[in-house]
């Protein structure tokens, strides 16, 4: 029901390479899981509202008083390629 | 001495050490050892941790938990200490600060002892989709330990840490628990700050405890329970987390939900189960069938929820700002893609891949939508359960541990070792897993499930019933 075309489609969108021997499994087994899944359409759900999180908080805000954030050293640590100023990326358009 | 110290649960070991019969230093040093030698021992050993102490804290524990050291769950961050939630792409990052769980339980008396292999991102129920190779099952090292905390399972299980932190998103601690033949509990949503965990499915992530007993499962709960203000969903639990002492369940109403209970459920694992309930009749507790109609489509639901969220958490991992970085890309994109490629297993990519495609433009109402509505009929079936019994019984998987390999090849036999703990999660509710019972030589798990924030009357059944059972999982007997 995936086909080689949706699994490029939606691997662009998840921003994920695959090598050519990845693609042909992944169709399979995302149709497989989604005809399992697919059970739930037969379930009267009209007028049910969605539950998107159990725990009913909105916009809980803390007061708003400035208090110390990470060194840049300390997050800059942790990337691949960096300088003192921040990440090194290549270049969107090489 | 040493053997004396492996058979202490976590509140023997603080009462002994408060009473000033035994250093906290020599425990830590003891449990180590042990964890040192498991991490040395490669293909001998059980594969239970990614990184382990090299000597005590400097500063001397204190707190009520006396220093009793804790083995924390890859996934949680701590300070200058790899944090890779079980994932090539986050190899040897050291995270700049500590998750909250971990850094209350630290304040309490409980310093990091070691962190544990897992499932990449805690997605798996078996721990063979981590990065750093799978754990081995205590009980049979030819069999799974369960997952995706199975690391920490096996450590409690094999007396390699005498206690440990987990995180259960569909059943990630209840069925390594059940697995490994130990307690594990994932409370209440939203009881315990998630500030720290490095994120699968955020509406459904919950840390828990892996323990050898109730009450030790008690004991560490109660130094986690709390708002926080790095965790907007997190919640102030009503009252204090107290020590479970009930011997008898006179008056407690009990439901075994058909649904749950019956088909796909291995015969040795419901033969435990039904003797689980002799057991509980004998107690005095009243017995009473349930139902709960929508949970066979929790799975489902859960399937299509959890890898929307994931989909959209794992977005961060683009090779930018930690973690390892595809060499030689031709531009950005490029950059991000291979990244992702090279970085994540086939698992994390699959439920990457059904996610993007679940919330993509055309599909949205027809999977995440849906799935939305069906946590909302699985919340109301257990509302309405919960109207005539005080809890839930259900076994905790359908099967014992499985054979290394079994079922790596069919993600949907996998995914099926959540059947009876993936309700729970979506409702929010608190469920504990104890053993019940051996089938084959290997334990068995019950699990019990009671109304959200009734953690403690859940951990007096399960005292209880935990007594009455009397399951030997002691490390020396494993």
């Amino acid at each position: 029901m995936i086909d080689r075309e949706e699994v490029l489609h939606v691997a662009r969108l998840a921003r994920l390479a695959l090598s050519e021997e990845e693609i042909e499994p992944m169709a399979r087994e995302l149709s497989a899981v989604l005809d399992h899944v697919a059970a739930i359409a037969e379930l009267d759900l009209e007028n049910v509202a969605p539950t998107s999180h159990v725990v009913e908080v909105t916009g809980r805000l803390r007061p708003d008083e400035p208090r110390p954030s990470w060194t840049r050293e300390e997050i800059l640590a942790a990337a691949p390629d960096a300088n003192e100023d921040g990440f090194l990326v290549p270049s969107p358009q090489a | 001495m040493s053997s004396d110290l492996l058979e202490l649960t976590a509140a023997q070991a603080a009462g002994r050490i408060a009473a000033g019969e035994l250093s906290a230093a020599a425990l830590f040093a003891f449990y180590r050892e042990r964890a040192a030698a498991d991490r040395a021992g490669g293909e001998d050993g059980l594969n239970c941790f990614t990184w382990v102490a090299e000597g005590a804290a400097a500063d001397a524990p204190a707190g009520s938990l006396g220093g009793v050291p804790l083995a924390v769950k890859d996934l949680f961050c701590t300070r200058g200490v790899p944090s890779q939630s079980g994932s090539r792409i986050l190899e040897g990052y050291e995270p700049p600060y500590t998750a909250t769980a971990v850094e209350r339980l630290r304040e309490a008396g409980a310093p990091l002892l070691a962190k544990t292999n897992q499932d990449e991102f805690a997605m798996g129920s078996s721990n063979e989709n981590s990065a750093y190779g799978p754990v081995r099952n205590p009980w049979d090292r030819s069999r799974v330990p369960g997952g995706s905390s199975g690391g920490s399972a096996a450590a409690v299980a094999a007396g390699l840490a005498p206690w440990a932190l987990g995180t259960d998103t569909g059943g990630s601690i209840r069925q390594p628990a059940a697995l490994c033949g130990i307690v594990g509990l994932k409370p209440t949503y939203g009881s315990v700050s998630r500030y720290g965990m490095i994120a699968f499915a955020s509406s459904l992530d919950q840390a828990g405890p892996l323990t050898r007993d109730v009450r030790d499962a008690a004991l560490m709960l109660a130094q986690m329970v709390g708002q926080d203000s790095c965790d907007a969903t997190s919640l102030q639990f009503p009252g204090e987390i107290g020590v479970p002492s009930a011997e008898r369940l006179d008056g407690v109403r009990l439901g075994v939900p058909a649904e749950l209970s019956g088909e796909g459920i291995e015969a040795g694992v419901k033969e435990a189960f039904d003797r689980s309930l002799e057991q509980a009749a004998a107690l005095g507790a009243e017995l009473l069938d349930v139902s709960l109609p929508h949970a066979p489509h929790a799975l489902s639901a859960y399937y299509v929820l959890a890898p929307a969220e994931c989909s959209s958490n794992l977005a961060r991992f683009d090779g930018v700002r930690y973690g390892i970085r595809a060499e030689g890309a031709a531009d950005l994109l490029d950059m991000y893609t291979r990244t992702r490629h090279d970085g994540f297993g086939p698992e994390v990519k699959r439920r990457i891949m059904l996610g993007t495609y679940a919330l993509s433009s055309g599909y949205y109402d027809a999977y995440y939508g849906r799935a939305q509505r069906v946590r909302t009929k699985i919340a109301e079936d257990f509302a309405a359960a919960f109207e005539q019994v005080d809890f839930i019984l259900t076994p905790t998987a359908p099967t014992v541990a499985f054979a290394l390999g079994e079922k790596t090849g069919d993600p949907l036999a996998m995914y099926l070792n959540d059947y009876c703990t993936v309700p729970m999660s979506l409702a929010g509710i608190p469920a504990i897993s104890i053993p019940c019972g051996l089938s084959g030589g290997l334990p068995v798990g019950l699990q019990l499930a009671g109304a959200a924030f009734s953690e403690n009357k859940l951990l007096d059944a399960a005292h209880a019933l935990e007594r009455a059972l009397a399951f030997d999982g002691s490390p020396a007997h494993v």
